[in-house]
């Protein structure tokens, strides 16, 4: 692929053939020249796309109705290819072309590659699902992916162990599809979660399974393809070239909280210690609340508790001085001496607050961060309530909490339906005595940003909420007062930053 | 005839004798891990961890032959040594190794199984304590994973170890299982985990799936039940009492679907029977009834309540690592000195972990001669091309009760020598085929 100034033909045939479907392997780089205002275009779009699709991914269920619903209704409006319809030309070239352009930033380190890898394949994963049976058969033949078939006969020695083994299946559908006979190597997801037929180290696959083991080929190829670039040559040189300064762009997108992150502290030294037992109940989050709890009741928390309070903390403007106080007294009227504490736990507070190491000012967790990554176990009290506890359990702790029984249950819906921010979001309005919360959640800092204000009738805080802060990342409509400000965020990241905004 | 006496303080002089006088049986060790040669420098790039005395950990020991093996363990007299992976250079020189490129390439599939993970649900011993009650717990978990194994994934060559305490271990040594990657493992061990959650769980076992609800019972399931069935009555309503004391009934009884239990009568009315069995089937016929006028289902509650209480439960980050340090067969436990011994599963039924040998059993069994029985054995290995010195140091463990262990070990690396044949005789059919 050659970055010019110039526009080039394109060269004709070849691509229509190469986009006679609507989906792809994205096996070949594209062969053309393209300006750089679609570069830059192109690269924006698909980042929404893949965006977008983790969003979705977050608040649905994946592969559920809902989930395929709501993704039918986003992507739609994105300008994608999109159902196979018939003049897609031209966003079957976008999509070619995006693809392998974010290629290049996503190849750079391993969360990257891990977040690229992760939902390219979601998106294949739901555009090979709205794929016709005979359209899934094309494709397969199309990119040489021959998957050994299963035999009449020993299809129907084995039909009663597959119909037992695979939801959905019926004896009709063994008879007339093909069933895959694969190593099980191929299929771990499927294995991984029981639904499928093992024997003999073969996974037996029903035709209308076969996106598992074809998605597992996707990842496979991606993985290695990301690999390979990112030590490739073209990709080192890119850094010394003039698109240098594009690339980095990416970084900042590709983080998945694109919203306020409380590393600038506007209120620090406004806490006192004192404070913080009374704050608890009132306006941290659950989480926090929780794990406020167990440590003063415990005296200790582990690792994770620590970062994820502590950065916490931190964010609602505690100074490190006040922060090694807190755990300190807090640490020492547990089993750990002045001595220990000094020695082991304070490096770890000021390499919170960035004075160790390699001094990096560490942010609060956002809530998709402690929704999805490090699940707590035994011993520990970290992560989302509503997402890590047992709702028995968790039910009981919003009873001593004094939530009324129809607020627990309203709550108890939204976690069933793996809406773990809006549960939080319910726990603030049933806590706060208030309809709407008004805002759409998705950091802890900004449930306690909010509450204080609520609180305190909405004075001093608000302000300096607006000024630091750039585009929500819920793409849900939300009445912000931040729109008014963001002409600060416009100039900082130019045209880009359009893209994000609510429309 | 029961264990000497073992006291962890004679350790020490006691494990000398145990690496010298070739208790530990270093031929078939060697052999095991060289997998017939059939990869080059396979034994000499395994990793091998020590743990002397004094508790200093070594790692990154290797060897290159079955001699320097020995001289290193005589020398060194580990109280522990664990087994790592096979790496893509000598672990021994890994520091030499251009930066990154000191890779675990293979390594068995292995599975952890630890007593102290059933305390929740058994009420005879916890933490590091068994006894005969408790062990069925073993016995249902060996019998479930090696036949999904065997099975479900088409793995030929198990070796199940007794660690000497309150655990046991799984080698799967098939060529396909070390060749795994850390996906698979996992994958794996998913596949045959089904008691999921810490202390903050209690209902560990959900058989209902909200997106896919059952119309009966997935083929996976039907089969471990019909082990666990075999056991559960006996083990788990008579020997563990489940239904004996209140605080063990509020624990089943919390098990069950939340509305079900808020029928008054449901904890009282089957205690007028006596007999703890039909006291269950009274308990799960009363459900029955009431579950109909339930909602939510608890489809499959007495189900879930059985694999609660029996089903295995693995620790998967033991199963997932390809670089993951496991304690070798025929290492010592520093507590109980039993040695950790291969299982034969055709005489599960009647594997006894208390009468596993300890080391100091063996080394004072060494003292009394079995002259009969020695002789014997001495002439069926006529067939070993052996020194006569070997000759003698296999004289020595073939007098303890270690022997019938080795010999499981001999059995289980026959079986993967003539499958290695068997492969080879197929390859080379192949080839000749034209």
């Amino acid at each position: 692929m050659q970055f010019s100034g110039r526009r080039k033909k394109l060269i004709g045939n070849f691509q229509n053939d190469l986009y006679d479907q609507c989906l792809q392997f994205y096996g070949q780089p594209p062969l053309e020249n393209i300006s750089l205002t679609e570069f830059e275009t192109f690269a924006v779009e698909r980042l929404k796309l893949l965006k977008t699709v983790e969003n979705v991914g977050v608040s649905c269920v994946k592969n559920s109705e809902q989930y395929t619903k709501k993704l039918d209704a986003e992507i739609s409006s994105l300008n994608f290819p999109h159902r196979g319809g018939i003049s897609e030309y031209e966003k079957r070239r976008k999509d070619h072309i995006s693809h392998f352009i974010l290629r290049l930033a996503y190849c750079q380190t391993e969360d990257l590659r891990r977040w690229f890898i992760q939902q390219e394949m979601d998106l294949f994963r739901y555009r090979f699902n709205c794929l016709h049976s005979k359209h899934k058969t094309d494709f397969l033949h199309k990119n040489n992916l021959k998957y050994e078939t299963v035999s009449a006969e020993e299809k129907k020695n084995l039909k009663d162990k597959l119909i037992a083994s695979s939801y959905g299946l019926s004896g009709t559908k063994v008879e007339e599809h093909d069933v895959y006979k694969v190593p099980f190597q191929d299929a771990l997801d499927l294995v991984r979660t029981r639904k499928v037929y093992l024997l003999a180290g073969n996974a037996y696959i029903p035709h209308h399974e076969i996106v598992t083991i074809v998605l597992n080929d996707f990842r496979t190829r991606l993985s290695k393809a990301l690999a390979v670039m990112f030590y490739s040559d073209l990709v080192i040189s890119l850094h010394c070239d003039w698109l240098s300064s594009f690339v980095p762009l990416f970084f900042c997108y590709s983080h998945a909280y694109v919203g306020q992150d409380y590393s600038i502290q506007k209120n620090i030294g406004k806490i006192s210690l004192e404070q913080i037992d009374a704050l608890s109940g009132k306006s941290f989050p659950l989480c926090m609340r929780h794990l406020h709890k167990a440590l003063r009741e415990n005296h200790h928390l582990r690792h994770g508790g620590r970062m994820q309070y502590g950065l916490f903390l931190k964010g609602i403007g505690l100074t490190l001085e006040q922060a090694l106080q807190f755990w300190r007294s807090e640490f020492v009227k547990g089993k750990v001496d002045a001595d220990k504490f000094d020695k082991a736990y304070a490096y770890s507070v000021r390499h919170m607050f960035g004075k160790e190491g390699k001094r990096t000012d560490y942010t609060p967790y956002s809530c998709m961060k402690v929704i999805l990554s490090n699940p707590p176990s035994q011993g520990d009290y970290h992560g989302c309530p509503f997402r890590h506890s047992d709702p028995e359990l968790l039910k009981q702790k919003l009873q001593n909490y004094k939530v009324s029984p129809s607020g627990i249950n309203q709550i108890l819906e939204l976690v069933k339906g793996m809406h773990y921010q809006l549960a939080c979001q319910k726990y603030f309005e049933l806590t706060h005595n208030v309809e709407d919360a008004g805002f759409s959640l998705n950091h802890p800092n900004q449930y306690f940003t909010e509450s204080q204000k609520f609180l305190s009738g909405g004075r001093d805080i608000k302000k300096e909420v607006d000024m630091s802060q750039r585009s929500q990342e819920n793409p849900a409509s939300v009445t912000h007062p931040s729109q008014a400000n963001s002409k600060q965020a416009h100039e900082e990241m130019g045209d880009l930053d359009s893209f994000f905004q609510d429309e | 005839m029961s264990t000497s006496d073992y006291d962890p303080a004679c350790l020490p002089d006691l494990l000398p004798i145990y690496y010298r006088r070739l208790f530990f049986p270093f031929s078939q060790y060697y052999r095991w891990l060289s997998y017939g040669g059939v990869s080059k420098n396979y034994f000499q790039n395994r990793e091998f961890s020590f743990t002397l005395k004094d508790d200093i950990y070594v790692r990154y020991q290797s060897f290159t032959s079955q001699n320097e093996l020995e001289n290193e363990m005589q020398k060194m007299v580990p109280n522990k040594i664990d087994i790592g992976a096979v790496y893509s250079h000598r672990p021994s020189q890994h520091n030499a190794v251009k930066s990154g490129t000191f890779q675990a390439l293979e390594k068995e599939l292995v599975f952890d199984i630890d007593m102290t993970d059933y305390d929740d649900v058994r009420c005879c011993c916890s933490a590091a304590d068994i006894c005969s009650k408790c062990w069925t717990l073993m016995n249902i978990a060996i019998r479930i994973l090696d036949r999904a194994l065997r099975e479900d994934f088409g793995f030929h060559h198990l070796l199940w170890v007794y660690l000497g305490r309150r655990g046991v271990h799984c080698w799967v040594c098939d060529d396909a299982a070390r060749k795994l990657s850390v996906a698979a493992r996992s994958a794996v061990a998913e596949y045959l985990s089904l008691v999921k959650g810490g202390e903050e769980t209690v209902r560990k076992v959900v058989l209902s799936d909200p997106i896919h609800p059952f119309i009966k019972l997935p083929l996976f399931l039907l089969v471990i039940l019909s082990v666990v069935e075999r056991y559960f009555q006996q083990y788990t309503i008579v020997d563990q009492d489940i239904l004996g004391s209140k605080e063990s009934v509020d624990k089943v009884l919390a098990l069950l679907p939340e509305d079900i239990l808020s029928f008054p009568d449901l904890a009282v009315s089957y205690k007028d029977e006596k007999d703890p069995m039909k006291q269950w089937d009274q308990l799960c016929d009363l459900v029955e009834r009431k579950k109909s006028n339930s909602r939510k289902g608890g489809q499959y509650f007495d189900k879930e309540i059985m694999l609660q209480y029996c089903y295995p439960r693995l620790d998967v980050n033991v199963s997932k690592g390809v670089n993951h340090l496991l304690k070798s067969p025929f290492s010592v436990h520093p507590k109980t000195g039993r040695i950790s011994v291969p299982i034969d599963l055709k005489e599960l039924n009647t594997f006894d972990p208390f009468e596993v040998p300890t080391i100091s059993l063996i080394c004072e069994e060494l003292e009394r001669p079995r002259a009969d029985e020695a002789e014997e054995d001495d002439k069926k290995d006529k067939e070993n091309e052996q020194e006569a010195g070997e000759r003698h140091r296999i004289r020595d463990y073939k007098r303890t009760s270690l022997a019938k262990y080795v010999k499981v070990f001999d059995w289980f690396l026959e079986a993967m020598a003539r499958s290695r044949k068997g492969e080879m005789l197929k390859k080379s059919d192949l080839q000749m085929d034209f």
